[in-house]
C-alpha cells in the first residue's frame, strides 16, 4: 500500500494548472495500491453540489474505468466541439520490473553494499512511475471537474460516485469495435482535414499551428526521454564504480574516502519534470487536433448537405427535408466553431502557464541538486 | 584539457659503468645478454653481484626470449656523480609517417648543472620516437629486468583496429581521438619507466631518451605488450602446472600474491564499469544534442512569443550542457578509465614477478634433486674400478653444488628484488590513485558549478513568461 502525502501531492500536480480552484466539485486521489498488473486508485470527491448524493466519499477505480469514461465523452455528440482530456496511459512498470529481474541474475556479481543500493535506486524508479501514474490520473479528473460542461456529464457523476465495480458499464466488444472504427476513421480525417477549404482565419491559423506543433512536441518528447534514458545509465554506472572504489580504498586503508561519487538520483526529478510536461502536451494537442476532426468534419457534412439540397432542388423532390438537414447541419457546425473557438483559446493559455510553470520548476531543481551535490560529498582523504 | 605531470625525484643516479670503453666506439657485445647490468650493485645495500647470474639464466629460457633481446649496439656510458635533477617527458605527435606515427619525446630537466650526463645539461632537448621505438625500449627492458624480479612498466598496446582508423583518414575524428590516445598512454608508459629509479639507469633508456636517431627495432610483432603478456602468462601456466606446489616459507609472499589476485579482479570490475561510464555519458551527450535541435524547432513552432523565446533559450542551455558532457566524457576517459587499463596491465606484470620468483625457487629445487642423485650415483660408483667415470662424477657434483648455491642466492636475490619492488610499486599506485581520483572529483565539481550557471541563467527567461 502506497501512500501519498499532501507534500508530495503539491509537488506532482504540476502538469496541468487551474485545477481544482472550484470549491464545489474538488477530486483528489489521495492513496493507490499496487498489485502485481493492477493499480487501484481511490478516488476521493468534496462537493457542494446537491447532484451528488453525499458532500464526502471516496471509490475505488481501476485505469480501465478511466479509459471508459475518457471514451464515453469522446463519443457524445454534444461534447463534439469540446477538447476532451487526453486520457491517462496505462500504468507500466515494464521497465523497473525488467531492471529488478537482471538486478536479481547478477546478484552474485556484485557487493552486498552495491546489491542494496541498485535496489534502492530500483525501488526508488518504480515508486516514480507509481506516483506519475497517479498524477496522470488525478490530473484527468481534475480536468473534467473544472470544465464548465464537462464536469456536469452524467457518466463523470457515475464515475465519482456509483460504489459498485464499473466493469459492467465498461464497453462491451461492441463499443469497442466502434471505438476502432472511430479510430480508423480518423486518420482519414487527416487528409480530409488539410483537403478542406477554411472559410475562417482562426482556425486556419490553429490547424497550420496544431498539425505542425504536434510532430514537433511528438520528437522533443521522444528527446527528452532518451535524455532521461541516459541519465539513469550513468546513475547505475556510478552506483557500481563508488562501490568497487570504496572496497579497493578499503583494502589500501589508504585513508581516501570518497562517499557518494553519484550524480544519484540525477534522472528522476529533473528531467523526468520535462519529459512528463512535453508528453502530456504531446497528448493533449492531440486532443486539441481531434477537436479540428470533428470541426471539419461537420464543415463536410455541411457541405455535403449543401450538395444534397442543390440536388434535390434540381430534382424538385424532397426539398423541405434537404433544407432542414442542411440548417441541422450548418447549425451544428457553428456551435461546434463557436465551441471550438473557445475551447482552443483557452487551451492555449493553459498551454503557456503549463510550460512556464514546469520550466522554472525544472530549472530551479537542476540548481538545487547541482549545488546539493556539491555539499553532500566532500572529498575526505587523509595522508 | 588534462595533462599529466607526476614530476619525480631519483636521489641517488649512478648509472653502472660496464666494461670501460672509449666513448666514441660503440660496444659490440657478443654474450648474449648485451646489455644487462652486469657490474656492482644497482642498489646502495647490496654489494653482491646480482646479475652474475642473469646471462645464464636468459640463454637457458624459451626461445622467445631471444627474439627480444636488444639488438643494436649498446652505448658507452660514462660513470657520474650522483646528483638530484628532475627530468618530466612530454610527448608530442609528429606528423604520421611511413611505417606508422612518430612522436616527439620532449624532455626537461631541472637543475641541470647537478648532472654531469651530458645530456641532461641540456633544460630541455626533444627527440623524435616511432612507436615502434616504444616498444623495442619496452621488449628490452622487459627481458633484462622482468625474471629478476623487477616490475617493468608494460607499454602501450598495439592496436591494430587503431591503426586502419589512421590510414582511413586523417581528418577523421576518430583517428584523431586514437593518436591522442597513443600518445597520452606512451607518455604515461615514458613516465612510469623513468620514475622508476633502476630502470632509468639502463643504457637502453639513456639511448632512448639522448640518440637523436634509433635503429628501427625489428620485429615489433613479438616486441608487442601484449606478446610479453603471453609471455608472462606462459610462466604461470607453467607454475601452474607444476606437480610440486612452492612451500612458501614466507608468509609475505602469500599475502601479497593473495592481495594482488584480488586488486586484479577489482580493477578489472573498476575498468569495465568505467568503460561503460564513458559509453553512457557519449551517449548523454549524442542525445542532449539532438534534445537540443528538437527543442529549438519547437521553439521555432511555438506561436506564443515569451514562450518560444523561452524554448529556444532552454535549447541553447542544451547545446551548452552537451559540451560539458563531453568533456565530462573525456576527463572519465583520460583520468580514470586509461589509469585502470594501465594499472590491470601492471598488475599483470607484478604477477608475472611473483611468478618468476616461483620459477626461480623450482630450478634452484630441481638442481638440488639433481644433485641429490648424482651424489647417490657417486657413491654407486665408489663400489665400482671406474676411475674416469668417478672423476666426471666428482666434477659434475662439484659444478652442480655451484649451481645449488646460486639457485639459492638467485632466489634470495630476486626475493629481496621483489620486496622492495611491491613496497615501491604500493606506493605509487596508492599516489597515482588518490591524485587521479582528486583531480576526477574536482571535474565532476567544475561540471556541477557549470551547471548551475547555466540553469541560473535560463531561470528568468522562463520566468518571464506570461
Amino acid at each position: 500500500m502506497t501512500s501519498l502525502d499532501d507534500n508530495s501531492k503539491e509537488k506532482l500536480r504540476s502538469v496541468s494548472v487551474d485545477l481544482n480552484n472550484d470549491a464545489s466539485l474538488v477530486i483528489d486521489i489521495p492513496d493507490a495500491l499496487c498489485e502485481r498488473d493492477m493499480v487501484k486508485f481511490t478516488v476521493h470527491t468534496k462537493t457542494t453540489l446537491s447532484s451528488f448524493q453525499k458532500p464526502d466519499f471516496s471509490v475505488p477505480r481501476q485505469h480501465e474505468d478511466f479509459i471508459w469514461l475518457h471514451d464515453t465523452l469522446v463519443e457524445t455528440e454534444e461534447y463534439a466541439g469540446l477538447i476532451i482530456p487526453p486520457a491517462p496511459p496505462k500504468p507500466d512498470f515494464e521497465s523497473p520490473r525488467e531492471k529488478m529481474h537482471k538486478l536479481g541474475e547478477g546478484e552474485a556479481s556484485m557487493t552486498k553494499e552495491e546489491y542494496a543500493k541498485m535496489k534502492q535506486e530500483l525501488e526508488a524508479e518504480y515508486l516514480a512511475v507509481f506516483k506519475k501514474t497517479v498524477q496522470v490520473h488525478e490530473v484527468f479528473l481534475q480536468r473534467l471537474s473544472s470544465h464548465p460542461v464537462l464536469s456536469k456529464d452524467r457518466n463523470f457523476q457515475i464515475f465519482l460516485e456509483y460504489d459498485q465495480d464499473l466493469s459492467v458499464r465498461r464497453k462491451n466488444a461492441k463499443e469497442m469495435f466502434g471505438g476502432f472504427f472511430k479510430n480508423m476513421v480518423k486518420s482519414a480525417d487527416e487528409v480530409l482535414i488539410s483537403g478542406i477549404k477554411e472559410v475562417d482565419d482562426f482556425f486556419e491559423q490553429e490547424k497550420t499551428f496544431l498539425l505542425d506543433y504536434f510532430s514537433k512536441i511528438k520528437d522533443s518528447t521522444a528527446k527528452a526521454e532518451k535524455m532521461t534514458r541516459s541519465h539513469k545509465n550513468i546513475a547505475d554506472d556510478y552506483i557500481h564504480i563508488s562501490a568497487t572504489l570504496n572496497a579497493i580504498c578499503a583494502e589500501d586503508s589508504v585513508g581516501v574516502e570518497i562517499r557518494g561519487l553519484l550524480e544519484g538520483r540525477v534522472a528522476s526529478d529533473q528531467e523526468l519534470k520535462l519529459t512528463e510536461l512535453l508528453r502530456y502536451y504531446m497528448r493533449d494537442i492531440q486532443a486539441a487536433k481531434d477537436l479540428l476532426y470533428r470541426r471539419a468534419r461537420a464543415l463536410a457534412n455541411y457541405e455535403n448537405s449543401n450538395k444534397a439540397l442543390d440536388k434535390a432542388r434540381l430534382k424538385s423532390r424532397d426539398i423541405p427535408q434537404a433544407e432542414e438537414h442542411q440548417q441541422q447541419c450548418l447549425q451544428k457546425f457553428d456551435r461546434l466553431s463557436e465551441s471550438a473557438k473557445k475551447e482552443l483559446t483557452s487551451f492555449k493559455g493553459r498551454r503557456v502557464m503549463a510550460f512556464k510553470k514546469n520550466l522554472v520548476e525544472m530549472a530551479e531543481l537542476e540548481i538545487k541538486h547541482a549545488k546539493v551535490s556539491l555539499t553532500a560529498h566532500p572529498i575526505k582523504h587523509t595522508v | 584539457s588534462f595533462s599529466f605531470s607526476p614530476t619525480f625525484t631519483f636521489s641517488k643516479f649512478q648509472i653502472l659503468s660496464r666494461i670501460p670503453q672509449p666513448a666514441s666506439l660503440p660496444a659490440l657485445d657478443i654474450s648474449t645478454n648485451s646489455n644487462g647490468p652486469k657490474q656492482d650493485s644497482l642498489m646502495d645495500d647490496d654489494p653482491e653481484d646480482l646479475f652474475a647470474g642473469a646471462t645464464e639464466e636468459v640463454s637457458l629460457d624459451s626461445p622467445e626470449r631471444d627474439v627480444l633481446l636488444s639488438d643494436g649496439p649498446s652505448p658507452a656510458i660514462t660513470p657520474i656523480t650522483p646528483p638530484t635533477s628532475v627530468i618530466a617527458p612530454r610527448i608530442g605527435h609528429i606528423e604520421e609517417e611511413e611505417g606508422g606515427d612518430s612522436f616527439d619525446v620532449h624532455i626537461s630537466v631541472s637543475d641541470p648543472e647537478k648532472t654531469s650526463l651530458s645530456v641532461f645539461k641540456q633544460r630541455d632537448f626533444s627527440v623524435k620516437r616511432r612507436f615502434s621505438d616504444f616498444l623495442g625500449l619496452h621488449s628490452k627492458l622487459a627481458s633484462k629486468y622482468l625474471h629478476i624480479g623487477y616490475i617493468v612498466p608494460p607499454a602501450p598496446e598495439k592496436s591494430i583496429v587503431g591503426m586502419t582508423k589512421v590510414k582511413v583518414g586523417k581528418e577523421d575524428q576518430s583517428s584523431n581521438e586514437f593518436v591522442e590516445k597513443r600518445r597520452s598512454a606512451l607518455e604515461r608508459y615514458l613516465m612510469r619507466t623513468v620514475k622508476h629509479p633502476i630502470l632509468l639507469k639502463d643504457p637502453d633508456v639513456l639511448q632512448f631518451l639522448e640518440n637523436s636517431e634509433l635503429p628501427r627495432a625489428v620485429n615489433t610483432q613479438a616486441l608487442s605488450s601484449a606478446g610479453i603478456l603471453r609471455m608472462v602468462n606462459k610462466a604461470a601456466d607453467a607454475v601452474n602446472k607444476m606437480t610440486i606446489k612452492m612451500n612458501e616459507s614466507d608468509a609475505w609472499f602469500e599475502e601479497k600474491q593473495q592481495h594482488f589476485e584480488n586488486l586484479d579482479v577489482q580493477l578489472r570490475k573498476l575498468h569495465a564499469s568505467v568503460e561503460s561510464l564513458v559509453c553512457h555519458r557519449k551517449e548523454l551527450s549524442v542525445n542532449t544534442a539532438q534534445f537540443a535541435k528538437s527543442a529549438a524547432m519547437l521553439g521555432n513552432s511555438e506561436d506564443h512569443t515569451a514562450l518560444s523565446r523561452a524554448l529556444s533559450q532552454l535549447a541553447e542551455v542544451e547545446e551548452k550542457i552537451d559540451q560539458l558532457h563531453q568533456d565530462q566524457a573525456n576527463a572519465d576517459f583520460y583520468l580514470f578509465s586509461e589509469l585502470l587499463g594501465d594499472y590491470v596491465r601492471l598488475i599483470t606484470a607484478v604477477k608475472g614477478v611473483f611468478d618468476h620468483r616461483i620459477k626461480t625457487w623450482q630450478k634452484w629445487q630441481d638442481s638440488q634433486v639433481l644433485l641429490l642423485k648424482k651424489r647417490e650415483a657417486e657413491a654407486k660408483l665408489q663400489f665400482t674400478n671406474k676411475p674416469d667415470k668417478l672423476q666426471q662424477a666428482k666434477d659434475e657434483i662439484k659444478e652442480l653444488e655451484g649451481k645449488v648455491q646460486q639457485g639459492e642466492r638467485d632466489f634470495e636475490q630476486i626475493s629481496k628484488i621483489i620486496r622492495k619492488e611491491v613496497g615501491r610499486f604500493e606506493k605509487e599506485r596508492v599516489k597515482d590513485f588518490k591524485t587521479i581520483i582528486v583531480k576526477y572529483l574536482e571535474s565532476l565539481v567544475q561540471t556541477q558549478q557549470q551547471l548551475i550557471k547555466y540553469w541560473e541563467a535560463f531561470l528568468p527567461e522562463a520566468k518571464a513568461i506570461s
